[in-house]
């Protein structure tokens, strides 16, 4: 099937700073039409027309499933990133109509949970708030441990403390408060599910911490989008389009291969998904591995490339496209 | 538009028949001269008004009776149709999809109007006018799964997606070709796979559950499969088989035309919004060869296939012992002009 996933017109109806980091976006369709409904977990794909070039950013929908009338996500800026949360801050204001993805869903909840045990760090809440209402709306069993770094910069940490009172619970960095890990988890009831959405450090934390305390792989679920890192510009040749095609210093190898109408599949555009798997047919140089997707035997083998977020240095690159 | 509904049954005295606008639009599974196992699946997106096709449920002259005959299955064995416990979002999930579909491309046939969470539909083939509150569970006479099931023709699974597979948790099965719900519920993609020979060799079902685990929302997918079965029958089950077993017996060179049957499934994949779960629709269009071969470019084609098809898909499809009997009664239709691309009859 041909790349991408099915497309929404929609039309930006609100944009709402929540802290000094964080701006919150509402979306409606543009034909005034309802939304598709989704499930708690997923994300939309963001088409941003920046300066002539077309950035692809992948963004967890945070409004309720059930609510067709409108989507909403939060952008978190990030100065040091390629430019798309720039973007979204600096050149997206309300009315403007944009094209974004139907939902895909790549962090679900598993229904057969007797408890859903969900550790959020900073952004990563955003997933965990339409999972929340997913479960409120169906009387699901969930309990949140939040890590925010200020109360400040906790982004609808007051918001969903007033609405969960006994399931949220907070934990201020600069305050010094950290979640209990280990009792957390010694303590929850059999057929518990454990979701982590943060950073990698904590996805790690939390991943290593249940594995020694013998808690089930398939209990465990997380989410972790890398941003595209910027790199060194690179060339690369294509076997089956036959082209050749510059990697600019702030796009991906998958952006490169879409601005030369080359056709390449995606989901997470994030390391993730395993959607845009692509063969190395020659390689003189070195590949800058930074997918979670292929494991590192593949990552040494040389034999497959993420094109999402991974790149290369070196004299000569042939990829099967 | 407007179907007439043929009053038939699928089996005692059998008096199923295929109309000649429903012969014209049968799907037939083979688009070229032989066949072999492959993932097959396009897009199932609106094409060819007029065929199975066109919408995403197709509803045809033998809706109302083949409801009667799920209906009469269902009550002799209540387990073809079983939805474990985390299943009933997805459940709702196929309701949803199915009335607003049929409301929209069949306005004269079904209606659904809905003030908030409070529905109400009109089924007006079946005379069934139900008002309702969605997701709340004690407003339907069934679950939703079986609710809407019961009201639509074909074959449903539901596959939960977690751990990288799919898990077959749910479904209303009365029409199947020689599979139990009953034995694979619970069970994954692989597992309820099993049987199948050569596919697994060749690497399909790993391609293809890649390929299902990134279906997307907006994007459902089709294909066909097809099997032979003697009667019309809906229901080989294999709980039934020492029913419809032994009716494979009786074909003569006489008789083979009107009692022998193309057993075509056109297996459509949705993701559903609500719960990522994937439904499976399965719907079952049969044809006897006598009415086949009305189409001279189905007459040579099928001789060929079946002429040519290696022994295990026979066994598997359970049809090699009347193989010599049907390529003999198949190659008087075949005269070894070449045929046209595609599936469908020339056109005149």
């Amino acid at each position: 099937m041909s790349a991408g996933t099915a497309k929404l017109n929609v039309t930006v109806a609100e944009v709402k700073p929540i802290n000094d980091l964080v701006t919150r976006f509402k979306f409606i369709r543009t034909d005034g039409g309802e939304l598709p409904t989704f499930s708690g977990g997923a994300h939309t794909v963001v088409e941003m027309q920046d300066d002539g070039f077309t950035r692809l950013n992948p963004y967890s929908l945070m409004s309720d499933p059930a609510d067709r009338d409108a989507y909403m996500i939060s952008v978190r800026r990030d100065d040091q990133g390629r430019g798309g949360s720039k973007f979204m801050h600096s050149k997206v204001a309300e009315g403007l109509e944009m094209v974004i993805s139907n939902p895909v869903n790549l962090f679900s909840l598993d229904l057969r949970a007797k408890k859903h045990l969900m550790i959020a760090g900073g952004i990563g809440i955003t997933p965990f708030m339409a999972q929340m209402q997913q479960l409120a709306a169906t009387n699901g069993h969930f309990e949140l441990h939040y890590s925010v770094r200020t109360a400040s910069l906790g982004s609808y940490a007051e918001q969903l403390s007033e609405r969960f009172p006994n399931r949220v619970n907070i934990y201020h960095d600069d305050l010094g408060q950290a979640i209990d890990l280990e009792n957390l988890l010694i303590g929850q009831p059999l057929g518990t599910h454990i979701y982590i959405c943060g950073p990698k450090g904590m996805i790690d934390w939390v991943r290593g911490k249940a594995a020694a305390l013998g808690w089930p792989r398939e209990a465990i679920h997380y989410e972790e989008f890398l941003a595209p890192a910027s790199g060194k510009p690179f060339e690369v040749r294509l076997a089956i389009s036959n082209k050749t095609i510059q990697v600019g210093e702030n796009q991906s190898l998958l952006e490169a291969l879409e601005a030369n109408d080359v056709d390449a599949p995606y989901l997470c555009r994030g390391g993730a998904c395993g959607q845009c798997e692509t063969a190395v047919v020659e390689c003189d140089g070195e590949l800058i591995h930074r997918d979670h997707w292929l494991s590192d035997e593949q990552h040494r083998a040389g034999k497959l490339i993420m094109p999402c977020v991974s790149r290369f240095d070196g004299k000569t690159l042939v990829l099967d496209r | 538009m407007t179907i007439q509904f043929n009053d038939e049954t699928f089996r005692d005295d059998f008096s199923f028949k295929n109309s000649p606008a429903a012969i014209k639009r049968f799907p037939f599974p083979f688009h070229e001269d032989s066949y072999m196992y492959s993932v097959n699946l396009e897009p199932h997106t609106k094409t060819r008004p007029g065929s199975p096709f066109e919408f995403a449920f197709d509803v045809d002259e033998h809706y109302v009776s083949e409801m009667k005959d799920r209906a009469v299955t269902l009550a002799d064995d209540p387990l073809r149709c079983q939805s474990l416990p985390h299943m009933t979002l997805a459940g709702w999930d196929l309701l949803e999809y199915i009335m607003e579909a049929k409301a929209r491309d069949y306005p004269d046939l079904f209606s659904l109007t809905k003030d908030g969470n409070i529905w109400h539909w009109e089924n007006k083939p079946l005379e069934i006018d139900q008002t309702f509150i969605f997701l709340d569970e004690s407003t339907l006479p069934y679950g939703p799964m079986e609710y809407i099931t019961r009201q639509t023709q074909g074959d449903f699974a539901l596959l939960d997606q977690r751990d990288d597979n799919l898990w077959l948790d749910a479904g209303m099965i009365t029409s199947q070709a020689d599979w139990s719900l009953d034995f694979n519920v619970g069970m994954n993609f692989f597992e309820w796979h099993a049987p199948v020979p050569k596919a697994n060799e060749m690497g399909i079902f790993v391609r293809a559950l890649k390929f299902l685990l990134n279906l997307q929302q907006g994007a459902p997918a089709r294909r066909l499969n097809w099997t032979m079965t003697v009667n019309p029958l809906l229901d080989t089950s294999p709980e039934n088989y020492h029913k419809w077993g032994p009716m494979k017996t009786g074909l003569t060179i006489e008789n083979i035309g009107s009692k022998q049957y193309l057993r075509v499934e056109l297996q459509t994949l949705f993701r559903l919004p609500r719960s990522n779960a994937i439904a499976f629709p399965i719907r079952a269009y049969l044809c006897r060869f006598e009415d086949l071969m009305t189409v001279p470019k189905w007459g040579r084609r099928l001789h060929r296939v079946l002429r040519d098809i290696p022994d295990e898909l026979a066994t598997y499809k359970g049809f090699i012992d009347n193989k010599p009997l049907m390529l003999e009664y198949l190659s008087r239709f075949d005269d070894g002009a070449p045929t046209s691309d595609g599936i469908w009859p020339d056109e005149a």
